[in-house]
């Protein structure tokens, strides 16, 4: 598959290039709860590119909730990681693009995920990576959604990250209030109490989301709790 | 080779093995969940970004060991068996295998090592459990110094290897190299032993005019080697693994699909949850492992040809 440069997409761009893939332009909420977040990221935030996909002191950007990709392949599309054509082929066979991205397949994709409540612990080991081989830079940045925190396999992972005070770690929650029975306190609150910097935004707001997304402390992983509208 | 002191374990020898690699292998990293952290504390202190415990958290070790294993490095992961195997057996599936990564998978506690704990700390499904997924090298030991030759061969690597460590031990090492080695040879059929299973099947063959075959690597399956042998005697198969029986069965079947052959495999019993504690003498006992008992099953098993 070729790699594009510079299709020159913007944010206006992103639901037509969603609605390739879906044939509607009212897309379902797993798919745009993330749009925002995702466009911020990538547009504003991770330094990371089609060029430099292998670069080993690339940002790294992991979705942890692999389900509704298709405001993450449109992105990627956008930003000129793989083709716009390609997101008609979305989920056939052959494909690179399917209801789960899968990083052997998709360029610029991190990690194959769809099952929840692996993207944190594996982000948390790339941040260990990243240290052991002397990276102090690069941030790694991993997105959950707010109803995946239920896996008790994130909260091992939100644990060890708090009280290692990886600073380089940053967990957005994208919250749409979907999960059963919630966090008392707030999603951020918890995290907080495991040694966590914390910030809650707005999740459709751009500027709010860069200026939190960016917040970094040193001596500790960074949440960003994006609330957005709940699932319907 | 460094000599391994006689009393030396296993889990010693792998313990030994990977502290001495890390202090010249920059790509290493050990992955803990509490199991073995005290044998290595020396080297975590030399190594505090590469020796990394996470605390009782067995899905987030290997979740990690697969992030460290995505920036370069290779991981070594260890447990006691259920809780390295079992509990996170997704992670290793997804966080391993599906992300495209290996590491160095080490397990201590084997089928019935440590009887007194009971079924909580015996998993002797382990072997066929990785089976279900694509790619792993599996390595039994039947001895420290194989254990420790297995992983430095293993720790340079990519890929995903499986070190399945046994309290149980042969009284000599063996193996040089993977595949099926000649221990005896015979007419009258082919005895497979895997790892610490080579004491008690020499036993019971003493006398018998049978080949004997020892693995300390059983994924991948050396097929040639068991072609070799089963042209060469008659073509009834005794398999003897300390995992559930017959987990290598299929891997018989698969290397001798145009030879007509007949195979009886001993293992761990899969018909009931054995709810007892003592040695583990009296669980081989009770698995049927015991030199009489595997003598008797292949007596019989080898007299239903005649």
């Amino acid at each position: 598959m070729t790699i594009t440069t510079a299709p020159g997409y913007g944010y206006a761009d992103l639901g037509a290039l969603m609605s390739e893939m879906t044939g509607d332009e009212k897309h379902e909420p797993a798919a745009t709860s993330t749009l925002d977040v995702l466009w911020v990221l990538y547009d504003q935030v991770l330094a990371v590119g089609p060029q430099r996909t292998d670069d080993p002191d690339r940002d790294r950007f992991l979705l942890s909730k692999g389900h509704g990709p298709m405001a993450y392949y449109a992105v990627l599309a956008a930003k000129g990681f793989f083709d716009r054509s390609e997101l008609r082929r979305f989920a056939e066979f052959g494909s690179v693009l399917g209801h789960h991205p899968d990083r052997m397949l998709v360029p610029g994709v991190e990690i194959g995920s769809g099952s929840l409540g692996h993207g944190l612990p594996l982000a948390l080991g790339v941040v260990l990576g990243l240290r052991a081989r002397g990276r102090r830079d690069p941030r790694v940045v991993v997105l959950v959604g707010d109803a995946e925190l239920d896996e008790g396999s994130n909260h091992e992972a939100i644990a060890v990250a708090g009280r290692r005070g990886l600073g380089q770690l940053t967990a957005v929650v994208v919250d749409n209030a979907s999960a059963s029975y919630g966090w008392p306190g707030g999603i951020g609150e918890r995290f907080a109490r495991e040694g966590w910097a914390q910030r809650t935004v707005d999740g459709r707001d751009h500027d709010a989301l860069r200026e939190a997304l960016t917040d970094t402390r040193p001596d500790r992983p960074l949440v960003v709790v994006a609330e957005v509208e709940p699932k319907g | 080779m460094t000599a391994i002191a006689e009393k030396t374990t296993m889990r010693e020898a792998f313990v030994d093995t990977v502290a001495a690699a890390l202090d010249t292998d920059p790509r290493l990293a050990v992955v803990l969940a509490e199991i073995s952290a005290d044998r290595f504390a020396d080297a975590a202190r030399r190594h505090p970004d590469r020796v990394v415990n996470v605390g009782i958290r067995e899905q987030a070790m290997i979740g990690v060991a697969g992030g460290m294993a995505l920036t370069g490095l290779r991981p070594v992961v260890h447990s006691i068996t259920p809780f390295l195997v079992e509990r996170p057996f997704e992670q290793l599936k997804l966080d391993l295998n599906h992300q495209g990564v290996g590491a160095v998978v080490v397990s201590t506690g084997a089928s019935y090592d440590y009887p007194g704990a009971g079924r909580t700390h015996m998993a002797p499904g382990d072997v066929a459990l990785l089976d279900t997924l694509p790619g792993w090298t599996v390595h039994v030991p039947g001895h420290p110094e194989e254990a420790a030759e297995l992983l430095r061969a293993a720790l340079p690597g990519d890929d995903p290897v499986y070190v399945r460590l046994s309290e149980r031990a042969n009284s000599e090492p063996v193996a040089r190299g993977p595949g099926w080695h000649r221990v005896r040879e015979g007419r009258d059929g082919v005895v497979l032993a895997v790892g610490p299973m080579l004491r008690p099947v020499l036993s019971a063959t003493a006398g018998l005019d049978v080949t004997v075959l020892y693995a300390a690597t059983v994924r991948p399956f050396d097929s040639t080697g068991l072609r070799h042998a089963v042209l060469g005697a008659r073509p009834d198969v005794v398999l003897v693994e300390p995992y559930l029986a017959g987990t290598s069965t299929h891997a018989v079947a698969d290397a001798l699909p145009d030879i007509p052959h007949r195979v009886l495999a001993l293992g761990v019993r899969r018909d009931a949850e054995l709810r007892a504690y003592g040695t583990a003498e009296e669980h081989e006992v009770a698995h049927g492992l015991g030199p009489s008992a595997i003598r008797a099953a292949v007596g019989s098993f080898l007299a239903g040809a005649r």
